[in-house]
C-alpha cells in the first residue's frame, strides 16, 4: 500500500468499521440460509456465494489489495490458477464415475 | 547477526520485501488450504449419503467463532492504522483485544472438541470421513490461530520496542502479521459454511 496522509488514514478507519458491519451481517444471512429449503445445490451454491463476498470484503479492504502493486495481482493470479487446478481435479473424478 | 531487509518500497517490485515475502507465503498456505478443501470435495462427491453438519457440529458456537474472527480482524487493521496515525496507545489497545478474541475462538473450540470427545460414543477424527475431514481442516486452522497469536503477541510485548528505534519498519511489521491474520479469518469464512451448514 502506498503511503498514506492522515486524513487518508481515518477515511480508511471508517471503511473498515462499515465493512465490519457487513461481514457481521453477512454472517448471520449465511446462518439464516442454512435454514430454508432451497435444494442442495442451491443451497450450497448461495452459502458459497455469501461466503466468497465476505472473502472478497476481506481481501480488498482489510488486506488493501484494491490498493496493491502488480506483483502481488500476478502472484495471486497464479495462485487462484492453482487453486481451482486443485479444486477440479475431484470433479474430473467425478464426471469419470458417472460416465462408468 | 541482522537479517537485510527494506522498510521503503523497492523500485522493481514496488513493495519491501517482507510484504512480498509474506503474499508468496500466503500464495503456499492457499495450496496447503487448498488441498484440503480438494479432498473434501472428492470425499464428499464419492458417496451417495453425506450428513449434514448439524448432525455433528454446534452451528451457534461456530456463529460466534466467526463474529470472534471478523471482530479480530477489523481491530488488527485498526492496530495499524493507529500506527500510521502515529497512536501507540490505541495500538497497544486494538492489539490486546485482538488478541482476547483470538484466544476467545480458541476457548470455544476447546468446548466444540471436549463435546465431541465426550460423546457416547467418542466422535473422533475415525469415526467417519465427515468427522475426520473436519478435525483435519478445523486442526490445521486452530495451529494458524496459534501461530497468529504468538506472533501478534510478541509484537505486542517485547516486539513492540521496535517502534521507539524504528517506527516505521514496526509499522510495516504490524501489517504483515496483518496481512497473515486476515487470511486466517479468510479461510473460517470459507471452513464455517463449508463444514458446519452444508
Amino acid at each position: 500500500m502506498s503511503e498514506l496522509t492522515p486524513e487518508e488514514v481515518k477515511h480508511h478507519i471508517k471503511t473498515y468499521v462499515l465493512v465490519f458491519i457487513a461481514l457481521a451481517f453477512l454472517t448471520i444471512v449465511t446462518v439464516g440460509i442454512s435454514y430454508l429449503d432451497l435444494g442442495h445445490v442451491g443451497g450450497i451454491i448461495l452459502a458459497l456465494i455469501v461466503a466468497s463476498i465476505k472473502g472478497t470484503l476481506v481481501a480488498c479492504y482489510f488486506m488493501h489489495l484494491l490498493d496493491e502493486k502488480v506483483t502481488i495481482y500476478w502472484t495471486l493470479i497464479a495462485t487462484v490458477v492453482a487453486f481451482l487446478i486443485l479444486i477440479f481435479v475431484p470433479l474430473s473424478a467425478m464426471l469419470d464415475h458417472a460416465r462408468i | 547477526m541482522d537479517i537485510p531487509y527494506t522498510v521503503k518500497n523497492r523500485p522493481d517490485t514496488g513493495l519491501y520485501n517482507g510484504k512480498l515475502g509474506v503474499w508468496l507465503f500466503l500464495a503456499s498456505e492457499v495450496m496447503l488450504f487448498g488441498g484440503l478443501f480438494s479432498a473434501y470435495i472428492f470425499l464428499r462427491t464419492g458417496v451417495d449419503d453425506w450428513p449434514a453438519g448439524t448432525e455433528y457440529l454446534d452451528v451457534p458456537l461456530a456463529t460466534l467463532n466467526t463474529l470472534f474472527l471478523i471482530s479480530s480482524s477489523v481491530t488488527m487493521v485498526m492496530s495499524w492504522a493507529s500506527l500510521k496515525l502515529n497512536d501507540f496507545k490505541k495500538y497497544k489497545l486494538y492489539t490486546l483485544i485482538t488478541l482476547l478474541f483470538a484466544f476467545g475462538f480458541l476457548v470455544i473450540k476447546y468446548f466444540e472438541y471436549s463435546a465431541k470427545f465426550a460423546h457416547n460414543p467418542p466422535y473422533l477424527p475415525s469415526t467417519n470421513n465427515f468427522l475426520g475431514i473436519y478435525f483435519t481442516m478445523t486442526g490445521l486452522h486452530v495451529l494458524h490461530i496459534i501461530g497468529g497469536i504468538l506472533v501478534i503477541g510478541y509484537f505486542y510485548g517485547p516486539g513492540s520496542k521496535m517502534w521507539n528505534s524504528d517506527p516505521e519498519r514496526f509499522t510495516n511489521r504490524i501489517e504483515i502479521v496483518g496481512l497473515y491474520w486476515h487470511f486466517v479469518d479468510l479461510v473460517w469464512i470459507f471452513l464455517f459454511p463449508v463444514l458446519y451448514l452444508l
